[in-house]
């Protein structure tokens, strides 16, 4: 269903599909949706108190823009990491310095809609490091880092419309690629003001290959491959044989622009992308790209500083492959393909043609024979379309209705989505045939096996991601929460274990074991090694200066009292900047910040941190401020007073904690 | 995504229903919960690390050392002091002045390196803790950062 479910037409379909699931159901009675749980479930998915789960879980927050981490078997919310959106809990996107990381050519962006999370790679395995995850809306991918489970770089994508086909890696986070879901005209303003239908004649698509530093993980534009026009959907790294290849679905090739549902469904097969980064990189240093002038952010938090930095790039290096014949070559897919899945040995390259009724598997050596034999049916706007049987293993035939996404275990197996049957099927690389199948409630797009789109799937289990959630949980008004489940796949049979509820739309999810990103969790921040500009290490680097109109307050905090806490000589006018270092030096001890008619949001800030709120006095008199992190048992008396006086006013400008012993 | 939509409303319903799976078994759908295999933990049981803690035969303190004297003034500035003052009124913890008169050294020590193991174990910390009521931070001092403190503390 991706991104495009609350259209109206489609919403329809929406429920039209979960209506025909549960009168199926009904149809198939005693077979309840409970009864399909077996004897020993809750043994299998329950973790007592205090004990830790076995897996992470990343899932995508789909609209709310952000990435939520669950724990696995258990489906307990461990986190909801703030992304492409305002937090107002964390001050994400409120705080002065988290303002960069939010910003683009379009300006301060708060918002977006994040799709597919992706686990940095070391030799084809997911190790933990970190998780990227692309922003469809105002196209831009973010790195979280996973020792600290924060956003670490986001960078904007030129040249990309609904960045969706991202942010996938190759084998070793060399590269994410960001595929533009739109295709779109570009260049100079007046290549850009065209009209509409002329697609054919002026619209381009790009696959972008963004490099991420190994040490800081920023992340730049290595090169940009620009393709004829059409959507581009999902893709995946070719791994093992087909290392240095990448694997990119693509419908419309129509190249419809209006009516899609109806005009970019004509044709029988649309296409896989073949594309050979390890050439198309070897060109790049080779300077046969052009450069090309663009505007892009790449936001960067320092984590010395406690600072997001933005860098705006000017240029952008193209790669044509009309030009450049042996980097990019098109594999007729039957029906609008969605999901573009190598399975662990990297042999085989599974299309998932959403309007079809079979699934093709293609095989990379028959790929690399057909490309050496020029075994063409023809070209694709100057790109060479390999012939069909030429390149395919075979077909699984009639899977079941709407093949969407596909992840592997470690014994050979698929896993596919059925979004319109509604089901998870499994079947065998080998023969081609299904041979289990079970339902989901109600209407699954992604799934996930941990390590399941990786050289090394850990598997164990596979967790769907539903579109519709009607009934399966107390009812919660029109609007309800998405819903996972988890299958436990270590025997012949899945098995349904857990429901539990999501933040969002999950789209895509990946999991990984614990014992990989553990290891790497930062507890606090060293106050020794803290460089921002307006730290107060100490209480006695505490103090209040007036720049003007700017008011900056130098504040600290620990249990359990501000730095200063009294404050005077304010006035109408100005802009109060209140820098709070948190002088705790242990784990779990964050303290929040909040003022007054603040009318941004709150801080909360980390131990050994530092960060900034502005505030704008519109009032006279004396104002509130408090900790909003219950911090110990005299969280209550942390709290302190600023009064603001009127413009023009004569009261000295003051900062100060009374001490109890003034004489020391 | 659209594209679905129509197709499926080109096909009737009827063939779709015939396409579905059934899904599951019969199995009854009751299920007893497991008893835990071992005792919950507690948060405290969980958090609490075990230490070796400061014995006094780990502490020789001869003449003050300036400049141990010194670096422990500079980490009192940025960890202690916002609770701690240098005379002998309490903020939040209590002040220094004399304290190591009142205290062994390695009682100081441990509570500055092992804070949460003495406010779990030792009654004269849990004592303090009663009069203060914030727990103490452990503000993950080092050996070495602790026992320059130490000596700062010597000279107040």
């Amino acid at each position: 269903m991706k991104h495009s479910i609350r259209t109206t037409s489609l919403f329809h379909f929406a429920a039209l599909g979960a209506l025909l699931v549960l009168n199926t159901l009904q149809g198939c009675r005693p077979t309840t949706t409970q009864a399909v749980v077996q004897g020993d479930a809750a043994s299998k998915v329950y973790v007592r108190p205090g004990a830790y789960d076995e897996f992470y879980n990343f899932v995508s927050g789909g609209f709310s823009g952000q990435m939520s981490v669950y724990g696995i078997p258990s489906g307990r919310l461990l986190r909801h990491i703030p992304v492409f959106s305002q937090d107002p809990q964390s001050g994400w996107g409120y705080s002065e310095e988290t303002k960069p990381m939010l910003t683009t050519t379009h300006g301060f962006i708060p918002w977006d809609d994040s799709h597919h999370p992706e686990l940095s790679q070391t030799n084809g395995i997911p190790d933990g490091k970190w998780c990227f995850i692309n922003g469809n809306n105002t196209p831009r991918i973010a790195l979280v880092d996973l020792g600290t489970f924060r956003t670490k770089s986001i960078i904007e994508i030129p040249n990309c419309a609904g960045n969706h086909s991202s942010p996938f890696t190759t084998g070793n986070s060399e590269y994410v690629v960001a595929g533009t879901r739109f295709s779109i005209p570009m260049g100079a303003d007046a290549e850009r003001d065209v009209p509409i239908e002329s697609y054919r004649e002026n619209f381009k698509g790009t696959v972008s290959f963004i490099h991420p530093e190994p040490e800081s993980g920023k992340l730049s534009i290595a090169f940009q491959i620009i393709t004829p026009g059409m959507d581009f959907d999902l893709s995946h790294a070719g791994k093992g044989p087909s290392e240095g290849w990448f694997f990119f679905s693509c419908y419309n090739s129509e190249q419809a622009y209006s009516l899609m549902e109806v005009n970019a469904s004509q044709r029988d097969k649309d296409f896989i992308m073949a594309v050979n980064w390890k050439k198309a990189e070897q060109y790049a240093k080779e300077g046969k790209g052009r450069k090309v002038p663009v505007e892009y952010y790449s936001n960067w938090w320092n984590e010395e500083t406690h600072s997001g930095e933005s860098t705006i790039m000017k240029e952008v290096l193209q790669l044509d492959p009309r030009e450049l014949k042996d980097i990019v070559y098109f594999m007729p897919c039957p029906k609008s393909p969605h999901g573009c899945d190598v399975d662990p040995t990297g042999q085989y390259i599974v299309g998932s043609g959403k309007l079809a009724a079979l699934i093709p598997v293609f095989q990379f050596s028959k790929i690399q024979e057909a490309i050496a034999k020029n075994d063409v049916e023809g070209d694709f706007a100057g790109i060479p379309v390999l012939k069909y049987q030429s390149v395919i293993k075979g077909e699984v035939k009639k899977p079941g209705l709407g093949p969407l996404h596909t992840e592997f275990d470690d014994k050979g197996f698929a896993y596919t989505s059925f979004f319109v049957s509604s089901e998870i099927v499994k079947w065998s690389l080998e023969t081609l045939e299904p041979v289990d199948r079970v339902p989901t409630y109600y209407s699954i797009g992604h799934l996930c096996v941990p390590g399941g789109d990786s050289k090394k799937p850990w598997g164990k289990y596979v967790i769907a991601y539903n579109k519709i959630t009607k009934d399966r949980y107390l009812p919660t008004g029109p609007e309800l929460a998405q819903s996972a489940q988890l299958f436990s796949i270590d025997g012949d049979k899945m098995e349904l274990l857990l429901d539990f509820p999501t933040i969002g739309e999950p789209h895509y999810a990946q999991a990984l074991p614990a014992e990989l990103v553990k290891p790497r969790e930062v507890k606090f921040f060293d106050i020794n090694k803290n460089k921002h500009p307006y730290l107060a290490k100490g209480e006695k680097e505490t103090r209040i200066e007036r720049k003007g109109k700017e008011v900056h307050i130098w504040m600290t905090t620990i249990r359990s009292h501000f730095t200063p806490d009294n404050v005077e000589g304010v006035k109408l006018g100005d802009e109060v900047y209140f820098h709070v270092t948190n002088l705790e030096q242990d784990w779990d001890v964050p303290h929040g910040f909040a003022v007054k008619g603040g009318a941004t949001a709150e801080l909360l800030i980390m131990p050994g941190e530092t960060q900034t709120l502005k505030w704008v006095p519109d009032q006279i008199g004396v104002v509130p401020f408090y900790c909003t992190d219950f911090c110990s048992a005299l969280h209550q008396e942390m709290q302190g007073y600023l009064r603001v006086s009127p413009a023009g006013s004569s009261v000295e400008l003051k900062a100060e904690t009374r001490s109890v012993d003034a004489g020391s | 995504m659209r594209t679905i939509g129509t197709t499926l409303r080109a096909l009737s319903g009827a063939a779709l229903l015939s396409l579905m799976a059934c899904g599951g078994g019969d199995t009854a759908p009751s299920y007893t919960p497991p008893a835990p295999e071992t005792p919950v933990a507690t948060a405290n049981e969980a958090a609490t690390p075990h230490v070796a803690l400061f014995t006094e035969a780990d502490l020789k303190l001869g003449d003050i050392d300036p400049a141990m004297k010194e670096k422990g003034k500079t980490t009192y500035d940025v960890k202690c002091q916002a609770c701690h003052s240098t005379g002998e009124n309490r903020i939040v913890g209590p002040g220094w002045k004399g304290l190591t008169t009142k205290r062994k050294p390695e009682w100081i020590m441990n509570m500055i390196v092992h804070t949460d193991a003495m406010l779990e174990t030792d009654a004269e910390a849990q004592k303090m803790l009663e009069e203060c009521l914030v727990r103490m931070p452990n503000q993950n001092l080092s050996h070495d950062e602790a026992r320059e403190v130490l000596e700062f503390m010597r000279t107040l």
